[in-house]
């Protein structure tokens, strides 16, 4: 009896997901990767939801300065510039 | 290959690149101009490794003011931005090794407990349109909550590989930890950010449980989820 060639599994597919995910899978690999794919509806939906996440938190991680905050910041950084200033030696 | 996604779009480096050159003459309101273009961006990120709003501003305030006083030393290979995101995180993180210190664990020490198995996804579903789901405030409160419940070490890979855009290599030079160590961090994170969301935008009843016909064994785990799915009506029989 021949031995079947080895066919990705969801778990080897699970270890390599950052690297297809980020573009960044060997092209041999990457194709095998994709064969699973078209066979297995939970993994093409698990990539997806990945690729949602990631773009999700990309697009929504951002704080607002308190405003509070922005007039110390700029306060101290004008505080530090003018003794920065103050100290520069004479040429 | 290591990929990264650019941070700075290129117009707005090369504007700053401008700012940075009349700053570095003692213009000091271009370098107010350039903590205006950036301020934003630098305590996000802040906030987004340290999950604390006094600590982020303690960072935002002394990046600024160290690239103030660097400025001079400011080669120019990167763009301001990237040069200022950098010095942040190094704060970040020394504000997070004083925050340790108290239990004594180390970054890099507690890389090690991280070897073993990938968790499979217990619940996989299509999402649906998260805007359609919940408003903007929700959103923001969901997506905090995941990133709160995440071991810390977890959240700072995740930060600084897919939201700041750090490549593999840098985020594990930022971090004095081995890719390999970014890569599992990286993934681990990700997986337990798409479990916790898939929950709350996953189609109603369309849920799937790991155990779909590739896989040969369902852990007793998995057969027990699957049963507490089907009483609330998250997969179907």
């Amino acid at each position: 009896m021949t031995r079947k060639a080895k066919v990705m599994k969801c778990a080897d597919l699970l270890r390599m997901l950052n690297d297809y995910v980020d573009g960044d899978i060997d092209p041999g690999i990457c194709k095998e990767f994709e064969k699973h794919l078209a066979r297995c509806n939970p993994c093409t939906i698990v990539v997806d939801n990945v690729r949602k996440t990631i773009t999700l938190y990309r697009e929504k991680s951002v704080f607002e300065l308190p405003a509070l905050f922005q007039a110390r910041l700029h306060a101290a950084l004008r505080e530090k510039g003018r003794s920065k200033h103050a100290r520069k030696p004479k040429r | 290959m290591d990929t990264s996604v650019p941070i700075i779009p290129r117009a707005l480096s090369d504007a700053d690149n401008a700012l940075v050159r009349r700053a570095k003459t003692g213009d000091f309101e271009a370098f107010e101009e350039l903590v205006s273009r950036h301020e934003r961006g630098v305590y996000s990120l802040a906030m987004n490794m340290l999950r604390q709003r006094q600590d982020a501003e303690d960072v935002v305030q002394t990046s600024f003011l160290s690239a103030f006083e660097n400025l001079g030393r400011f080669r120019e290979e990167a763009a301001f931005g990237t040069w200022v995101r950098k010095i942040a995180v190094h704060a970040a993180l020394k504000v997070i090794r004083t925050r340790k210190k108290a239990r004594i664990v180390s970054l890099k020490h507690a890389a090690e407990a991280e070897k073993g198995s990938v968790p499979h996804p217990a619940f996989i579903a299509e999402w649906r349109d998260p805007s359609e789901v919940m408003d903007r405030k929700r959103l923001q409160e969901t997506l905090d909550q995941g990133m709160c419940a995440l071991p810390e070490k977890q959240r700072l890979v995740f930060v600084l590989r897919d939201i700041e855009g750090l490549s593999v290599r840098e985020a594990a030079r930022l971090l004095a930890i081995s890719e390999g160590n970014v890569k599992v961090r990286l993934l681990r994170a990700r997986l337990a950010l798409r479990e916790k969301l898939t929950r709350v935008f996953g189609r109603e009843g369309g849920g799937i449980l790991p155990a779909h016909p590739h896989e040969q064994r369902r852990s007793t785990s998995a057969q027990a989820l699957l049963r507490s799915y089907r009483r609330r009506g998250r997969v179907k029989s």
